[in-house]
């Protein structure tokens, strides 16, 4: 045990991977958010309903199948994506013509309905979900005690995230993808099946959230408000990284969990506010965002 | 030629229509206590006020603020504390609170409008979020149990408003009073050039106007009108509160003026009317309120998007 600026290490490091765990759920979240605005130019309200929708399916799994985390892991994003692209094919779909802000506010009143229904066959206190068994212990570093489930989040964000950037940026589909961002008639004049693309992103950005609230519940616990707080601290996160760039909204989650971590150990009164400080003060220095491109 | 036009604008007089509806408001509200509560009235006029406010924003600026929660919130609590704590009349009080409001505006307005559209709304969320936050913190608002028993006090130290009807009244007057003024704002040149704004950003900076300057006014104005409201609705409720700064507060005002009618003058009080209504009604139902607002700002947006006043006045083909 040693100190840091007159703070044990082991609270500093403590605090510094709670930092990088919720990066891991801003990054993760931010990207699904970045993605269907680039298709969809919508912000999408209903992201963190979504995400308490994986946790909850995760849940379900366990609770009515049987089935555990890995299962769910795959299953629950799978099935929230579904969702989200019957949402879009519904609701987003017939609004695309108008001003966007019809989209938010149609969102917005989504969330209302899903988290509200919720609440009211789940309550707001949290279901407990446990750890599988292959990830629970941990591994003593030297200078910290570091749980292996914590270590597989971290690990497994990082590399959807870096996936997720590989497929848009320099893949195939992913330059079909970009093409329909900036020019979707032109796109679709070359045969390339822009509203069902568009469908397929959405439900990819929502699988995200959903795989986002899987990888949550064994840490916070399941509950149907878990994501309406989380979503408006993922929207401070996009205005400070702008949602022009994949790598910058990844780059602005992981950073801005890790500053948030930070200001918990010096500063724990600001711990709830950080991140909305940082996002005045990028706001006025550099009004586009610290990756975003001036619109 | 454009001196002239920017000359007849500067004075209209007020439509037909709008001149009719304005009085039939008035005297409904003023009918009105004798078939319904004067508490339940009071809330109406507050939120109406409020939502009139928010209008002046998406309406004629077409900047949709989703954190009016924020300024709405916190005058109610310095008002509430004034009241309460200093001993200030209550118009004092009033004028505490939305004092607050209007700086708060001036500060989080010159913020927001440096991103446009869709982040200008997470903005204004994420900033109010964060007030959210000091409220939750700060001693003074007593966290979870609110300000309470705020006094209601006499008005000019004379007017007992712990009267019902002095209370009733002295709501009506400022409701009364500052949609007029809120009218008079819309139809002046100032206004004008908002609606220029709301219609074509870039040709009304190529027309030489201070878009940003024009924004901010017009972010503050509706902070401060706001603020009226969340002030005096700490007086009549006696009671200041987390509920009042928290976001759903922020996405009820945005639903009342979507039901009313976005960009309309007597939308906003409609459908301030029209979910005051609606949720007294349904109290009984408990947290199912959200999932019933839930769904009526579903249906607003896919196939009701002019709104109550919005449709009637596109039926009538008449200006309200």
């Amino acid at each position: 045990m040693f100190q840091i600026f007159g703070i044990p290490s082991q609270a500093l490091f403590g605090q510094l991977l709670l930092g990088l765990i919720n990066g891991s759920f801003y990054a993760l979240l931010s990207l699904g958010l970045a993605v269907i605005f680039g298709m969809l130019n919508v912000i999408n309200f209903t992201h963190g309903a979504q995400y308490m929708l994986g946790a909850f399916t995760a849940f379900f799994l366990l609770q009515y199948l049987g089935l555990g985390y890995w299962w769910a892991i795959v299953i629950a994003p799978i099935v929230v994506g579904i969702i989200g692209m019957v949402i879009e094919r519904l609701f987003l779909q017939r609004l695309q013509n108008l001003d966007h802000l019809y989209g938010l506010l149609l969102t917005f009143g989504l969330a209302l309905i899903i988290e509200g229904v919720f609440r009211n066959f789940f309550g707001s206190s949290g279901l407990p979900y446990a750890v599988p068994p292959s990830l629970q212990g941990g591994t003593n570093l030297g200078f910290m005690f570091l749980p292996n489930y914590r270590a597989w989040v971290v690990v497994c964000a990082l590399a959807v995230c870096l996936a997720t950037w590989f497929l848009i940026e320099r893949t195939k589909l992913g330059a079909y993808l970009r093409a329909a961002t900036e020019n979707p008639t032109l796109v679709r004049a070359f045969g390339i099946n822009v509203p069902r693309l568009i469908t397929v992103t959405y439900g990819v950005g929502v699988g995200l959230a959903a795989l986002a609230g899987v990888m949550a519940a064994p840490i916070y616990n399941v509950s149907p408000q878990m994501g309406a707080n989380l979503i408006i601290v993922v929207f401070a996160v996009v205005v400070i990284g702008g949602m022009g760039s994949i790598m910058g909204a990844i780059v602005t989650g992981f950073g801005l969990g890790l500053i948030e971590g930070l200001t918990k150990v010096f500063f724990p009164q600001a711990a709830n506010t950080a991140i909305f400080v940082i996002m005045a003060i990028v706001l006025l220095i550099r009004p586009a965002g610290l990756f975003g491109r001036r619109a | 030629m454009a001196m002239s036009a920017a000359k007849t604008q500067a004075f209209v007089a007020p439509d037909r229509s709008e001149a009719i509806a304005f009085l039939v408001m008035t005297a409904v509200f003023i009918i009105a206590p004798t078939f319904a509560y004067p508490v339940f009235l009071m809330k109406v006029l507050c939120f109406a006020l409020f939502a009139c406010a928010f209008n002046l924003l998406i309406g004629y600026v077409g900047l949709l603020s989703f954190g009016h929660a924020l300024f709405f919130g916190w005058a109610s609590y310095i008002s509430a504390h004034a009241a309460k704590v200093w001993g200030l009349t209550p118009e004092l009080a009033i004028l505490a609170g939305t004092a607050t409001a209007a700086v708060l505006g001036i500060v989080v307005g010159a913020l927001a409008i440096r991103r446009q559209g869709i982040y200008f709304a997470m903005i204004t969320l994420a900033l109010a979020q964060m007030m959210y936050f000091f409220a939750v913190q700060a001693p003074f608002t007593h966290g979870e149990d609110g300000i309470q028993a705020v006094p209601r006090g006499r008005l000019f130290g004379i007017i007992d408003l712990a009267d019902q009807t002095n209370m009733y009244v002295t709501v009506l007057v400022i409701f009364l009073a500052c949609f007029l003024l809120i009218y008079r704002i819309i139809n002046s040149p100032f206004g004008e050039v908002l609606k220029a704004i709301r219609e074509n950003e870039p040709r009304a900076i190529s027309l030489g106007y201070q878009v940003d300057r024009y924004k901010l006014m017009a972010f503050v104005l509706s902070a401060t009108f706001a603020g009226v409201a969340g002030a005096t609705k700490a007086l009549v409720f006696q009671l200041a509160s987390l509920t009042d700064v928290d976001w759903p507060m922020s996405g009820e005002v945005v639903l009342m003026t979507l039901v009313g009618g976005l960009g309309t003058v007597f939308g906003p009080a409609v459908g301030a009317f029209f979910m005051v209504s609606l949720e007294n009604y349904l109290t009984t139902i408990g947290q199912w309120v959200f999932v019933v607002q839930g769904v009526i700002f579903v249906v607003c947006v896919m196939v009701f998007r002019r709104g109550i006043v919005g449709e009637i006045a596109h039926l009538a083909r008449i200006k309200l």
